[in-house]
């Protein structure tokens, strides 16, 4: 280590010493946005206040997203003096943080019956790594999220953070690139391209004297995906650090993080962390008395799909719309403002630190030979563990979904998986034992893509979920491509036409055509992948299309024009009038024999009722075709008139 | 809507945003920055500002029109001061976010985009705020709500409603004091 840094980290170390108290115990509390949104806020308080009134001594420490959305908000609570090991807690409401201030920190009971798990192996509590939402991920990318607070650079160089770009100060670049090349490590950021040759490229190409740049891309476009944003806000500084590998690499001296302003936390955490990392000498000129000269800005992006496209990014940086260009000149030669520019996605600059850290032989024994490591992962929909996984490259989509996430909710069975956002495709069960990876994933119709997950069950419409992304891309085509943006809108008016019952058999045949040619003629990957989630849905799930469009069926009474409420008299208790008092329509009416009906022509087909119905009595039903549902007349009575 | 008073407040932030405009250079990098500094000031970029930044820059405001109306970030007319925003996002979607949505809308009365009469609600929608594990989910202002359902709908709007109220009879009865 440099005695340059070795400074650093001795100052970090006694500043963590000055705060740090043995003995006394430690609450830490996951605060990125999912926290937060799940009321980590209110809980933090609860502690502080709870601690406060009992005169109860504690660190309260803020940390990043863990990734268990299912669990926020996540509390780990150290309390040596207990003998107990550090405790997981799951969905920690204030009542809750009230209650363990006063029962465990005070009275040293850690009350079983909240714990998930405890976050070391011991002989008390079930070890966290006993489950396998836990035991199966493989962290390199998020190893520290959730660990340490994202607002003090010290927690970070204390890891060991940091360490990996002194470690690039001394090696020749293009060690650093070969290096990289060796890894393999390819593009996270949905195409895959090899991270090592994009540096090369770089490093090699004629600047004409102007600054080399890197761009971490953190536009996350796709709208259910949020893993790059929970990197930013965990552990903004191995993305940070990755940047700086990569600029001493390809000699760059400018660095650029795009993030979407639609992420306030992120874009506030990340501004700071380069602030502290240039107060700490770690970025700035000459870094650690060396001839390096390294600085990042933030820049926000204004939310549109499509800037995430490299060429579409660059122009919006320079203040124009975000309409891509065409290729070559890649970015690498002629990127911002002409000057050779390498951009990366989130996760993989944060790959980068490990893999100098630990070698490249280190980072190929992960993963498949042809997409080495791990990849990071949002899953969403129906499965019981929704949230960030992440997982080597190759575990099969069954794993991830069954094993991994625990499994369709509610014994409901499992019908597709939608992955890669707007630009991937929609695969069912035959193809759930396809690894992840690259290749496998493409070969299939999809795409890794962004990293979006969506687990859909039998009630779900792949027909209505493919009009979904086609709205989406539709909206967010720039307008460049007459294909992309004319092709698109017939793509939607025709799905639009099937989910309400409209649609005609010859139908079919023209989503594919247009498909094709809107993939054949658009210059971005936005147009060209657009029409992947009705190619794919089309292909595996044809019979669904059929049923919409011959029987006016949805098979997942998910389409509302094609689907009916109503009341099964059989089972609705008399005189119950809860479904009455939460339908926002005023739809529902009492019968003469006092249960309840539902009038057809008011009911927005919201499902409130269906939800509302008392497990007990369950008389909800919703049918598809609309048709099939039972008349039943609505007359005033004497109920219905009070 | 009350035409005087707005063209009043407008001329007020056209006057401000002179000012502000000072502190940036004349490069058009400079552009989406400024877009951003107005919107975060004032919430929506007011329709003359738009000229203001085209001299400033010295590109036309067609120009600077053409780029704002490009990014979804930026609004042309004020948002309400309780501005709802409903995630559609995919989890949310495929759990019902349109629905929510709808609700929001019959309920107030406007459609997306747009702002009540009083100016205390408006209606937008977002993709994914990254918690799709509590989706449907609804923002009001900052706070979240997840696991949202048609009948919460009311009782969110009915709950800003009473607190307004009380908020205006606290306010009166400092004033009679
Ligand atoms: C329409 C479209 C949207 C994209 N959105 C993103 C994005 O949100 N984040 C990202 O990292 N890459 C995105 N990309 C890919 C980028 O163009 C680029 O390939 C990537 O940032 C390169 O980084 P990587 O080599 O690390 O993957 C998008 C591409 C297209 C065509
Ligand atoms: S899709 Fe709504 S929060 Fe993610």
């Amino acid at each position: 280590m440099s005695a340059a840094f070795q400074k650093i980290y001795n100052a970090a170390a006694e500043r963590r010493a000055a705060v740090d108290k043995p003995d006394v115990p430690v609450i830490h509390i996951g605060m990125a946005t999912c926290g937060i949104a799940s009321g980590a806020l209110e809980t933090k308080k609860a502690f502080e206040e709870a601690l406060a009134q009992q005169g109860v001594e504690a660190v309260v420490h803020p940390v990043g997203c863990f990734g268990h959305c299912y669990a926020e908000p996540v509390v780990v609570i150290e309390h040596p003096a207990s003998g107990f090991p550090p405790i997981l807690y799951p969905n920690v409401t204030p009542g809750k943080a009230k209650m363990l201030t006063k029962l465990y920190l005070e009275e040293g009971d850690p009350r079983f019956e909240h714990i998930l798990g405890a976050t070391v192996e011991n002989e008390m509590i079930p070890w966290v790594m006993e489950f396998a939402r836990f035991s199966m991920e493989t962290r390199i990318v998020t190893r520290l999220c959730g660990h340490i607070d994202p607002e003090r650079i010290d927690e970070y160089i204390l890891e060991g953070g940091y360490a990996s770009m002194v470690r690039a100060l001394e090696m020749h670049p293009d060690d650093i690139v070969e290096e990289i090349k060796s890894s393999g490590l390819r593009g996270r950021g949905g195409a895959g391209f090899p991270t090592g040759q994009k540096w090369e490229l770089a490093a090699r190409a004629d600047s004409g004297g102007k600054e080399k740049i890197v761009i971490c891309n953190a536009d996350e476009g796709d709208p259910g995906a949020y893993m790059d944003r929970a990197i930013l806000e965990s552990n903004p500084h191995q993305v940070i650090e990755g940047m700086a590998i990569c600029a001493r690499a390809m000699g760059a001296s400018k660095g650029v993080v795009y993030v979407r302003a639609e992420y306030p936390l992120a874009v506030d955490i990340v501004t700071q962390a380069i602030e502290q990392a240039r107060e700490s000498g770690l970025l700035g000129r000459d870094i650690l008395g060396s001839a390096f000269n390294f600085d990042i800005e933030v820049f926000q992006g204004s939310g549109a799909f499509v800037c995430g496209e490299e060429t579409a990014l660059i122009k919006s940086i320079e203040g124009t719309r975000g309409m891509p260009i065409n290729r070559p000149p890649y970015p690498v030669e002629s990127g911002l403002y002409g000057a050779p520019t390498v951009i990366n996605n989130v996760k993989t600059l944060a790959t980068v630190a490990p893999i100098i850290e630990k070698g490249a032989e280190w980072f190929k024994s992960i993963g498949t030979p042809g997409s080495p490591g791990t990849t990071v992962f949002s899953v969403v929909g129906e499965v019981v563990h929704p949230g960030l996984v992440e997982i080597p490259m190759g575990v099969t989509l069954r794993t991830l979904i069954f094993d991994i996430c625990g499994g369709i909710p509610n014994q409901k069975k499992f019908k597709a998986v939608q992955i890669g956002g707007p630009s991937g495709g929609c695969l069912p069960e035959e193809f759930l034992d396809t690894p992840i990876d690259y290749d496998s994933l493409n070969h299939a119709g999809a795409m890794l893509g962004s990293g979006g997950i969506v687990v859909m069950d039998e009630d779900s419409c792949v027909v209505d979920v493919s009009r979904y992304f086609l709205d989406f891309t539709q909206n967010e085509s720039c307008g460049k491509c007459t294909f992309c943006r004319i092709g698109t809108r017939h793509l939607l008016d025709i799905l639009s036409r099937i989910t309400i019952g409209e649609g005609i058999p010859e139908d079919l045949e023209k989503l594919k055509d247009l498909s094709r040619s809107i993939s054949q003629g658009s210059l971005c990957g936005l147009g060209r992948t657009a029409p992947n989630p009705v190619m794919t849905s089309l292909e595996y799930f044809a019979d669904e299309y059929a049923a919409h469009v011959e029987e006016k069926r949805c098979p997942g009474t998910t389409c509302r024009a094609l689907t009916a409420f109503y009341i099964d008299l059989e089972k609705c208790a008399r005189g119950c009038d809860v479904c009455v008092g939460c339908c926002p329509v005023d739809a529902i009416f009492t019968t003469r024999t006092r249960k309840k009906g539902i009038d057809q022509q008011l009911c927005v087909k919201c499902g409130e009722c269906k939800v509302a119905c008392p497990a007990e009595y369950d008389a909800v039903r919703r049918v598809s075709p609309a048709e099939g549902v039972p008349v039943v007349e609505r007359v005033e009575t004497e109920d219905s008139r009070e | 809507m009350v035409e005087q008073n707005d063209d009043f407040e407008e001329e007020q932030i056209l006057q401000e945003i002179e000012g502000r405009l000072a502190g940036f250079g004349r490069e058009r990098s400079n552009l989406i920055p400024i877009l951003q500094m107005i919107q975060e000031q004032y919430r929506y970029l007011p329709k003359a500002s738009l000229e203001l930044v085209g001299r400033h820059l010295a590109i036309p405001s067609a120009e600077v029109f053409g780029v704002a109306t490009f990014y979804n970030q930026f609004r042309f007319n004020p948002p309400g001061k309780h501005p709802i925003k409903v995630c559609l996002g995919t989890a949310c979607h495929v759990r019902g976010g349109d629905i929510i949505l709808e609700n929001f809308e019959r309920k107030l009365e406007i459609k997306v985009g747009e702002t009540t009469p009083d100016r205390e609600f408006s209606i937008e929608k977002v993709a994914c705020v990254g918690c799709c594990a509590l989706a449907p989910v609804a923002l009001v202002g900052e706070t979240v709500h997840g696991g949202m359902a048609p009948s919460k709908v009311e009782g969110l709007i009915l709950r800003i409603e009473v607190e307004n109220e009380m908020r205006q009879r606290a306010a009166e009865k400092e004033k009679s004091a």
